[in-house]
């Protein structure tokens, strides 16, 4: 039978599909209930809250000190940038100034586990699309980073090294040299990863065209971080509203015009080399000067209200603390990019299929943890 | 859940021509030095399956990736289908919402089936432990686990210690007196 | 515009809007619950203000009075902030407000969310449903006056 005499007429009828909780392309626990024609998706209705923690109700009968270790297990892959949030929103309410050592090296391993955070998904990424190998190669360099975390920090994953006030410790003597050493490799292998996914012609047709956010509904979304900079918006909290040691670096902001889920990817390579950037600037000028400033044990905070942005791997991440005066807050408010990511999904993956969806949310980048809080 | 499964048995007994042995795979039948055989061919394949629900999911990916490489010891076939896997690692935090999901996962699995708790949460609720109202406390309220390895999140090595621990209980099993370890769990015995 | 600015200007506009202290990190305006949409239209299509980006909204239990509303506003274009509250009747039974979701469209997940964990009813939201608790859940676990004896252990 030829392509013409296919009966282009038949009857055909919508009927669901679950993808999740347990699915490996899920990033997680995602559950998402599809209403398909065939393989074409007219529906995507997220179902979330199988790792809902709790951590916001946790958080109002912890001190400030107790919740900055919480903020770790919110979205893993950047949990020094979450760590900060709630130190620069504790530090900024009691108007205590940290010493510049302590930005620097902040701003360092922030971008530390940025790239960590992005060759994680770079790795995860490929083997959402197929390719296995690109996993294993980002995760030889992502070893060198939690190398440096854990001699550093005590830990690979979850850091904990921010407190209220300045940092846990000071660094080691052999903390910048085993920085520049990684970062001399890295720049070498990162031509690798574009020559292995971005200039693959399989991978390219996967995602040119797939997943298209317009500049207007990414906004209206509350779309952040590198998707929504994949549509051309400037939203980099560390340009627009800087912290810790970002205005004293110099960083381009990665903007690419066309929305697609091949921009998001690009927005995401490109966006390691300006981290590495920004550690060649820092990593020789650390100053020196004392790592914390003395803190009351019992934190309190004045009556009012709080919020801080910083910008995780993930885009924007929010605190947003009501305070009445005692050891812990009133109210504790997390707003984390990967739920107003999430809430663009369904717009754009209807009409795609069920493949290109997986190939979707590798571009948006989930973090479930971080989504349900 | 208890309840239903014993119903179930009965019905099966009724309209099956055949003998049911209980458990184990035929291990009933075989026994003495073919268990070494069995043992050994079990506890050097184990293909697990990946159930990883937050943090501790990244850890269990080093573990399978470039430096750790668990294939060296006969892990890596990981499978996203419970049918086909015979060890579930649990990494991360089990809520109220997903136990059910991770109870119906390792009823799909066939016998034997082992069970490997990674990390704090799965442990016992982890960091989660006070004033969360919708955590799990501890894998084990959900389904029976063999090995449980500390840490928030754990090593990769402490994952490879763990999994090399559950060989060795392999290794011990006499499969003529083997139980399905499902069994009167629910009663709590 | 500048936090007076935008103070003045508004003011100008809306009667009845109640600003926060000077103090405050960003302005803070308290609208009465019957203006919020009127409000909130006010914000995203005047040219001078052009607030286009919800960044935050967060649902409050003002314990023992009523509930309320936080939305974070943010204007892409001039980089101006504004927080806006809104609060509801009595805690006990005149919980609703009206729904800012077909405005903000981000506010639509959001407003899902404060229903699901505060228990705000947002009126005229299409598909207002629990998010991340089961539906046969009882209560909303961020009321200050939740009990939740089987699974919580109070520390
Ligand atoms: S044990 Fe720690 S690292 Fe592992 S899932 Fe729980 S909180 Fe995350």
């Amino acid at each position: 039978m030829t392509t013409t005499d296919v009966n282009t007429n038949l009857k055909t009828q919508e009927y669901l599909i679950n993808m999740g909780p347990q699915h490996p392309a899920a990033h997680g626990v995602l559950r998402l209930i599809l209403t398909v024609d065939g393989e074409i998706i007219h529906k995507v209705d997220p179902d979330l809250g199988y790792i809902h923690r709790s951590i916001e109700k946790m958080c109002e009968r912890d001190t400030y000190k107790q919740i900055v270790h919480l903020t770790d297990r919110l979205d893993y892959l950047s949990s020094h940038i979450n760590n900060e949030a709630v130190c620069l929103a504790v530090e900024n309410a009691l108007g205590i100034e940290v010493p510049d050592r302590v930005k620097y090296i902040r701003t360092i391993m922030a971008e530390l586990t940025r790239l960590a955070s992005h060759q994680l998904w770079w790795g995860v990424m490929g083997m959402d699309i197929g390719a296995l190998t690109a996993f294993m190669y980002a995760f030889r360099d992502r070893e060198m980073i939690n190398d440096i975390m854990e001699e550093t920090v005590g830990a690979r994953l979850t850091m904990n090294y921010n407190i209220p006030g300045g940092l846990m410790f000071d660094i080691h003597p052999g903390f910048q040299k085993k920085v520049k050493d990684f970062i001399k490799h890295f720049r070498k292998a990162l031509p690798e990863y574009n020559t292995l996914l971005s200039d693959n012609i399989i991978f390219k047709k996967r995602l040119q065209g797939i997943g298209y956010i317009s500049k207007e509904d990414a906004i209206a979304y509350g779309v952040s971080g590198p998707s929504a900079r994949g549509s051309g918006i400037s939203c980099d909290v560390r340009k627009i509203h800087p912290y810790s040691a970002y205005d004293k670096v110099e960083f381009n902001e990665i903007l690419i015009e066309g929305g697609d889920s091949y921009d998001r990817y690009m927005v995401r390579m490109k966006e390691m080399e300006e981290s590495m950037n920004i550690i060649d600037q820092l990593i020789d000028n650390i100053p020196e000067g004392d790592f914390q400033v003395k803190t009351p044990a019992l934190i309190k905070l004045p009556k009012g209200e709080y919020y801080q942005k910083v910008e995780t791997a993930r885009g924007e991440l929010g605190v947003f603390i009501i305070s009445d005066g005692k050891k812990s807050p009133y109210r504790f408010k997390f707003r984390s990019p990967g739920f107003s990511n999430l809430s663009i999904l369904d717009k754009i993956s209807r009409g795609h299929k069920i493949a290109d969806l997986v190939a979707i949310m590798s571009s948006l980048d989930f973090v479930i943890p971080d989504i349900d809080r | 859940m208890g309840v239903e499964k014993d119903i179930k048995k009965e019905v099966l007994k009724d309209d099956f021509p055949g003998q049911v042995i209980p458990g184990g795979n035929g291990g009933n039948i075989v026994v003495g030095v073919l268990d070494k055989i069995i043992n050994w061919g079990r506890s050097n394949s184990l293909w697990p399956l990946y159930f990883g629900t937050s943090c501790c999911a990244i850890e269990m990916m080093q573990t399978g990736a470039a430096r750790h490489d668990w294939s060296r010891f006969g892990f890596e076939v990981a499978r996203p289908t419970p049918r086909q896997a015979d060890v579930i690692v649990i990494a991360g935090t089990i809520t109220n919402k997903m136990a059910p999901a991770l109870r119906k996962l390792y009823d799909q699995m066939a016998e034997p089936k082992y069970v490997v708790a990674m990390g704090a949460c799965a442990i016992s609720g982890g960091p989660f432990y006070y004033n969360s109202y919708s955590v799990v406390r501890g894998a084990d309220h959900v389904i029976p686990v063999d090995v449980y390895v500390p840490g928030c999140p754990p090593r990769p090595e402490s994952l490879l210690d763990a999994m090399i621990k559950l060989q060795k209980k392999i290794r011990s099993t006499k499969n003529s007196e083997r139980k399905n370890p499902i069994d009167g769990f629910d009663e709590g015995k | 515009m500048t936090r007076t600015e935008l103070q003045s200007f508004l003011t100008s506009k809306v009667e009845g809007l109640e600003f926060g202290e000077e103090t405050t990190q960003y302005l803070t305006v308290t609208v009465p619950r019957e203006k919020l949409r009127d409000f909130m239209f006010l914000l995203k299509d005047t040219e001078e203000l052009a607030f286009d980006y919800m960044f935050s909204l967060t649902a409050v239990d003002w314990f023992p009075k009523y509930l309320g509303v936080v939305y974070h506003l943010e204007s892409t274009k001039y980089r101006h902030i504004l927080v806006v509250h809104v609060n509801t009747g009595n805690r006990e039974d005149d919980i609703s407000v009206d729904t800012v979701s077909d405005i903000y469209p981000t506010a639509h997940f959001h407003e899902r969310e404060a229903y699901d964990l505060m228990g705000i009813v947002f009126e005229g939201h299409s598909d207002l449903r629990r998010l991340f608790l089961t539906d046969d859940w009882v209560g909303h676990p961020l009321r200050k006056d939740y009990v939740d004896e089987a699974n919580m252990i109070v520390k």
